[in-house]
């Protein structure tokens, strides 16, 4: 066991005066919000919730259906697993954030219409959030990639089919206009 | 969720002084760590986990999730996440059973957000453990005895059992460190030090709730992998119950040193199958200096789960444990060193 010196403690920042509500500035879709929220309150809470953005959906609120993924600084995480607290300075995109501001749907939206890739759509907005990401990742590159790279988007009316179909459609539109 | 304060760290010895005087010990302790948060806030909202304070050090992320390959080796920031190393080009080509592990753990948006050390340190998937309704849970309620032993266990361990827990440590990536010798670096109140990754993790006795040799306030910063001949040819083999996005019913970690068809050198480790990530040394043994033949591989499968106890359900688990860890072993005896 090696041992060094100890270190020299700076103290804590605490965001807030009360033990039970913390002030975070959340950038949502280019936009900046001011929140006074509990600890407690997660990500995609704070985005159905307190910023009325209700694309983004609780299926499990546990981390396992897919549902609420949306993307902070570009990265797919899940909305429900994040205390909002934690995203603080950094980029959020939901569903509402995926299409250019001038109108229009993003590749993916579209294509997933042009597929039929859902039925009851209640998981969809999460599988075109993880879609795009996983195309940009570069990681849809083979059927079998593409549904090993999502299998953390659950669907109960199992339209896995169309959804590799979309994601295929979209891929190429993607990758000719980045 | 129960309510709890928020705070963020700024620097790693303040992290370490809020966390440090604390008399409950570990998952018990009532301030708590928050990295990627996908097991700790699961772990609150089904209310198994229930700490008054967290302390957001993810602000110390430029500083604690370096990935830095040299000639020597390679070390992993503890705060790196599972996705950045997993599809690190390093990784994948020189510590191939680094990468697979991760790659074959939980789902992309999660790999994105468990950081490292946290997925070492993650904890067992019991059913019994992770529902509260449930009164006998050792690890949850020192005390209070195992429902787990004569209960539901079909996905219980085998290998390093005590009569008060048979949980599973259910995740990956730790094998894959144990495979490749590699150590963890640790600062806490009283310094920094370093222990082999093998003894990070406690056998549960009679103390399941102490799951890993952890002190309070410690955090684990890195982990160092040596660049040792076997790095290379090393696979990690998972068998599930479903092709993605599922814990190991039976795995297998092992990193060959191999010279003209005999074994010079190899780490085992075994997942699923134990309730620490679990380094099978009697298999090592029967392996070295031997030609790694079908039969030895075979031979060395029956020393790794000759110490195991079965619970009627699980009964199956040595068989697929065994035949898991022979296909590992003549796989990677296949790959180029």
């Amino acid at each position: 066991m090696d041992t060094f010196s100890p270190l020299k403690a700076a103290p804590l920042s605490r965001r807030a005066g009360t033990r039970d509500t913390i002030e975070v500035v959340l950038n949502v879709n280019g936009r900046n919000h001011r929140l006074a929220v509990d600890p407690r309150v997660t990500l995609l809470d704070a985005l159905r919730e307190h910023l009325g953005l209700t694309g983004s959906k609780k299926g499990c609120d546990q981390g396992q259906c897919g549902a609420c993924t949306i993307h902070v600084d570009g990265r797919r995480v899940l909305s429900c697993l994040t205390l909002v607290a934690m995203v603080e300075g950094k980029a959020v995109t939901t569903i509402e954030g995926l299409a250019p501001e001038e109108g229009g749907l993003h590749p993916m939206q579209q294509a997933f219409l042009d597929h039929d890739a859902f039925q009851c759509g209640y998981c969809t907005p999460g599988q075109i959030m993880s879609a795009v990401a996983c195309v940009r990742e570069g990681l849809a590159t083979t059927d079998d990639d593409i549904r090993e790279y999502m299998s953390g988007n659950l669907c109960r009316c199992a339209a896995y089919p169309n959804i590799v179909e979309a994601i295929k459609q979209a891929r190429a539109e993607m990758e000719e206009q980045p | 969720m129960r309510p709890f304060s928020y705070d963020r760290a700024h620097d790693l010895a303040s992290a370490i002084r809020a966390a440090s005087a604390q008399v409950e010990v570990q998952n018990r302790a009532p301030i708590q760590f928050l990295a990627g948060g996908t097991n700790l806030l699961d772990l609150m909202k089904i209310d198994v986990m229930r700490p008054e304070r967290l302390v957001d050090i993810n602000p110390l992320e430029d500083s604690l999730s370096e990935i830095v390959a040299d000639g020597d080796g390679l070390r992993l920031g503890g705060l790196a996440r599972m996705s950045t190393v997993a599809h690190h080009p390093d990784v994948e080509k020189n510590y191939p059973v680094l990468s697979q592990s991760l790659k074959l753990a939980a789902s992309a948006q999660l790999r994105n957000m468990a950081s490292l050390a946290g997925n070492v340190l993650q904890r067992t998937r019991c059913s019994y453990f992770r529902d509260v309704s449930w009164g006998a849970c050792n690890k949850r309620e020192p005390g209070s005895g195992c429902a787990a032993i004569g209960g539901v266990n079909r996905k219980h361990a085998v290998l390093g059992t005590s009569p008060h827990c048979i949980a599973t440590y259910p995740g990956d990536f730790a094998q894959a460190l144990i495979a490749l010798d590699a150590t963890v670096e640790i600062t806490g109140p009283k310094g920094e030090r370093r222990i082999p990754v093998h003894e990070l993790h406690r056998l549960p006795g009679d103390t399941p709730h102490i799951e890993n040799t952890l002190a309070a306030g410690e955090i684990i910063t890195a982990f160092q992998i040596p660049r040792k001949a076997w790095a290379k040819r090393s696979l990690y083999l998972k068998v599930r119950d479903r092709e993605s996005y599922e814990f190991a019913v039976a795995s297998a970690a092992v990193a060959l040193d191999l010279a003209d068809g005999v074994v010079r050198d190899v780490r085992i480790a075994l997942g699923g199958v134990a309730t620490i990530p679990w380094r099978a040394v009697a298999a090592e043994e029967v392996l070295k200096g031997k030609p790694l033949t079908e039969d030895i591989a075979r031979s060395a499968a029956e020393a790794a789960f000759e110490p195991a106890r079965t619970h009627g359900e699980n009964d199956f688990k040595p068989e697929l444990g065994r035949n898991t860890l022979v296909r590992a072993l003549l796989d990677a005896a296949k790959l180029e060193a």
